[in-house]
């Protein structure tokens, strides 16, 4: 699947690993939360990358100790309606400070993007056909936010104090 | 009231030119309309059953002449020449073409309007008192807040995919004209032992299948905090809110599921990290920034003196003339309630020669009020009588504000595509039973508000007398509440019994008038009364068939 | 044992460009509910509903369903209040809707709008080549052939990623 990463398609450096299945010998990895409570230590001594994938009600917070070691967190979108992703990318950003890849997956679309990078994710999975004007396109339909986000834009009221 | 400047003017300029690519990319078929739907609900655009309806935000049911001209022009230039005013105190268009919405959202946008998350599960419009600004029993004007709250909401990237649509009212006055607790959340302004103006902040109360007064989440947030506030709440909405059920999906549900302790628990939690963090205070220098623009017209020193009419006039006064806070001037209530017509439309000619009635009279502002009528809010006393003449000439001087034929109901089953019954044809039976004023002012206040369907658009739980449409086997039947109360002393009706068919609802009515009036003591409310001798002996008389039979 | 005899059944579905309300008549669609396919059976019903989709996924239509009717001397009748008012307009405002048009209107006989159409030069018998139904400031209505509004350039660009 093409992926995003900060602005441009670039070749994933992850690779996703079903529950068991056997993990590949080269890249990093990314498992499920499930997988990757009963296999951290493994995980962390083999592998210099590694992501943890979250479905839409798994709450961040669990990985709170090990965010500093985790390359990545893939946050599901099952359908584009559930919008709890939004809340935890930004979780993940504000209350954890945490400064490694947030990935979307899943079900989204076009007009969720600019709210998606406005709440910290930074890659995105996107369809085939998928062209990169277009992300940047709807990244810039709305020029300024009102409100505070995980991106530190600055807001209508910072700009209009100047 | 609130001016755009060149940021919110850009914003809703943005906004219009991406819906129009959401437009054309779903005319086009690269978008679905499984996709497309969200998207156009969050610009108020609903697939309604006889053709699209497009809801516009009236940002706390606050509009300028100006503004109001262009609800006229749209309803003549895009649709069939009138408009509804809601019980959110916005306004909808019932017959909008998809390719004209774009257009029709510039021109909005071209008087500071827009139609932004009138629907889909967002935050939607905030709805305020609206007597705010006027009413002499008014601590503070809500409306600076929730022009705060409208800007912070409008687009949040976190919370434009919430469980379900959020809707928050504000009040300034310890009478609350705003529903407040049948709102998902609530300001209400008050005052703390130090004499500061804070707010307490209410959560979980909603109409619906299940019906919930909301609890307080918050005694006193201080002004600075209140964004950093309300984020909390709706973070835990987001994270925690059913997902798995569309009936289960409000915040009421997760509020009561939680209990008050653990909600506030969770809430506080958020909070102390928000407040920390500093991003969403809002300093004193803001604040007054908001405030300057809902500073009330200098009002002149007049006669406190209510003027004589004719005997029209004075009915009307009775009832559709309230109290102001400044001497001299008085809050106009214009009635959308004529005998035997549909609450809360206006025709495009109504509503341009209501703005001309306003700026004759130097009335900047109207309000429209969530029972789907009008307000004038700074009405020079004065001026009172000849308001009144002209309003009378338009049909809009209907004198029964509050009264019993002052009904709110919701479009229904004439409509709305998830109605089971038509509401407004039982609206204008029961309006043309009781059209006898004198029959009216002896019955004194009483809310009858109706709802096509369980999604209670009519807030039929909050009516003294609610009426219910329900499908029985394909045919309309429609059940009665009764003691329902959107005001501080709120409470949902009772349900009365088997429902009643459509030509025997208003002699049921008539039947529980008759009760009460039979019931009561001096002063007491038809809601009093209720209160006081319970629903038995309504339930003994409501399914008599003969009229007089209780008697 | 005999099987009850199955309900008829029409065929319905909203107009995507301006939300019109639209009946299936032989692989197509027509704006009154008198001139539209009553389905005596439910096998040819069906069909019909699934050619519909060609029209959903053509970007004319969203939302086709089948609905109850009876048929009697005096026409077509949905069976369900909602439909009634759907084919007819709001039961509160006889000016609005397809009540208001003797073309559309589900309550005018066949012969009247016959003779109605003779006099007028109206294609009562032309699918979706209605009058206006709203005032002129808008363009006609698209006819038959025309499945697609036509669009600004836009780019194409995808849009479920």
């Amino acid at each position: 699947m093409p992926l995003i990463r900060d602005g441009k398609f670039i070749e994933d450096p992850f690779f996703f690993v079903p529950d068991g299945k056997a993990y590949p010998d080269e890249k990093g990895v990314i498992v499920t939360l499930a997988r990757f409570q009963g296999e951290r230590d493994t995980l962390f001594a083999h592998r210099k990358l590694v992501g943890v994938r979250l479905a839409s009600n798994e709450n961040p917070t669990v990985l709170k100790d090990d965010l500093h070691r985790l390359a990545a967190v893939v946050l599901e979108f099952p359908k584009f309606r559930d919008g709890r992703a939004f809340s935890w990318a930004r979780m993940l950003r504000t209350r954890f400070d945490y400064k490694g890849e947030i990935r979307a997956t899943g079900d989204f679309l076009f007009d969720q993007l600019a709210h998606m990078s406005r709440v910290g994710i930074d890659a995105f999975e996107v369809r085939q056909d998928f062209k990169i004007e277009d992300f940047h396109r709807a990244l810039n339909e709305i020029t300024h936010p009102y409100q505070p986000a995980a991106d530190g834009k600055k807001t209508i009221r910072e700009l209009r104090a100047g | 009231m609130y001016r755009y400047d060149e940021f919110d003017a850009r914003f809703v300029a943005e906004r219009v030119e991406q819906f129009r690519g959401q437009v054309a990319r779903r005319l086009s078929g690269e978008l679905t309309e499984d996709q497309f739907k969200p998207l156009r609900l969050m610009n108020g655009l609903y697939l309604q059953l006889h053709a699209y309806m497009l809801r516009v935000a009236v940002p706390y049911g606050t509009m300028n002449a100006k503004q109001l001209r262009m609800q006229a022009h749209i309803a003549r230039k895009y649709d069939k020449g009138y408009g509804h005013f809601t019980t959110r105190q916005n306004i909808q268009f019932n017959w909008p073409r998809l390719v004209d919405v774009p257009d029709i959202l510039a021109d909005l946008a071209s008087v500071e309007m827009h139609a932004i998350q009138t629907s889909g599960n967002c935050i939607r419009n905030v709805t305020a008192d609206h007597f705010a600004g006027a009413a002499a029993d008014e601590i503070e004007d809500p409306r600076p807040v929730a022009e705060m709250i409208r800007q912070w909401s409008s687009l949040h990237p976190e919370f434009s995919f919430l469980p379900r649509k959020f809707k928050i009212a504000v009040s300034g006055s310890p009478h609350d004209r705003a529903a407040l607790k049948f709102h998902d959340m609530a300001l209400e302004i008050v005052k703390n032992d130090a004499g500061e103006t804070g707010y307490k902040v209410l959560v979980g109360g909603g109409m619906g299948r299940t019906p919930y007064i909301g609890y307080v989440a918050g005694e006193f947030v201080a002004k600075p905090d209140i964004l950093a506030f309300l984020e909390s709440v709706m973070r835990v909405y987001n994270e925690e809110g059913r997902r798995d059920n569309i009936y289960k999906a409000r915040i009421k549900i997760l509020a009561n599921t939680l209990g008050p302790e653990e909600m506030r628990r969770r809430v506080m939690l958020e909070f102390a990290e928000i407040k920390k963090s500093g991003t969403l205070q809002v300093p004193e220098e803001e604040r007054d920034r908001i405030d300057a623009y809902f500073r009330p017209p200098a009002f002149e020193a007049l006669s406190d003196e209510t003027p004589k009419g004719d005997a029209d006039f004075e009915n009307w006064a009775k009832t559709n003339v309230s109290k102001h806070r400044a001497p001299g001037y008085a809050i106009a209530t214009i009635s959308l309630k004529p005998i035997g017509g549909v609450p809360g439309d206006a025709t495009a000619e109504q509503m341009d020669a209501i703005a001309d009635l306003m700026d004759r009279f130097g009335i900047t502002e109207i309000r429209v009020s969530h029972e789907q009528n009008l307000v004038l809010p700074h009405v020079r006393k004065r001026d009172l009588p000849a308001i009144h003449t002209r309003l009378k000439e338009l049909g809009l001087a209907t004198p029964n504000a509050g009264l019993i034929t002052d009904i709110i109901a919701c479009p229904g089953l004439d409509y709305c595509d998830l109605a089971n019954a038509r509401s407004i044809p039982i609206a204008q039976k029961i309006s043309e039973r009781f059209a006898d004023l004198d029959r009216q002012h002896n019955i004194g206040e009483l809310k009858i508000k109706i709802s096509g369907c369980i999604n209670a658009c009519g807030h039929h739980h909050a009516g003294h007398i609610g009426i219910l449409g329900v499908d029985k086997k394909g045919i309309e039947f429609y059940q009665l509440q009764l003691g329902g109360s959107g005001a501080e002393d709120a409470s949902i009706g009772e349900i009365l019994g088997p429902g009643f068919g459509k030509d025997e609802i208003a002699d049921a009515v008539e039947r529980v008038i008759g009760a009460y009036l039979d019931l009561r003591n001096d002063g007491e409310r038809f809601l009093d009364t209720y209160r006081r001798v319970g629903i038995v002996p309504f339930k003994n008389v409501a399914y008599q068939e003969d009229l007089h039979a209780a008697y | 044992m005999p099987m009850a005899a199955p309900v008829p059944q029409m065929l319905t579905a909203n107009r995507l460009k301006d939300g019109d309300v639209l009946y299936w008549k032989a692989g197509g669609w027509v704006e009154a509910l008198r001139d539209g396919e009553v389905f005596a059976e439910s096998a040819p019903a069906d069909v019909a509903l699934a050619e519909a989709q060609s029209f959903v996924t053509g970007n004319v239509v969203v939302n086709p369903y089948l609905f109850d009717v009876r048929v009697d001397a005096n026409g077509i009748h949905p069976v369900k209040e909602r439909e009634i008012i759907r084919a007819a307009g709001p039961s509160v405002r006889n000016d609005l809707g397809k009540q208001a048009d003797p073309f559309t209107s589900p309550s005018v006989g066949r012969s009247t709008r016959a003779a109605l159409a003779s006099t007028s030069g109206g294609g009562q018998s032309v699918p979706m080549q209605r009058p206006p139904t709203r005032n002129a400031a808008h363009s006609d209505l698209p006819t038959k052939g025309e499945v697609k509004e036509e669009t600004s350039s836009m780019d194409s660009f995808d849009v479920s990623i």
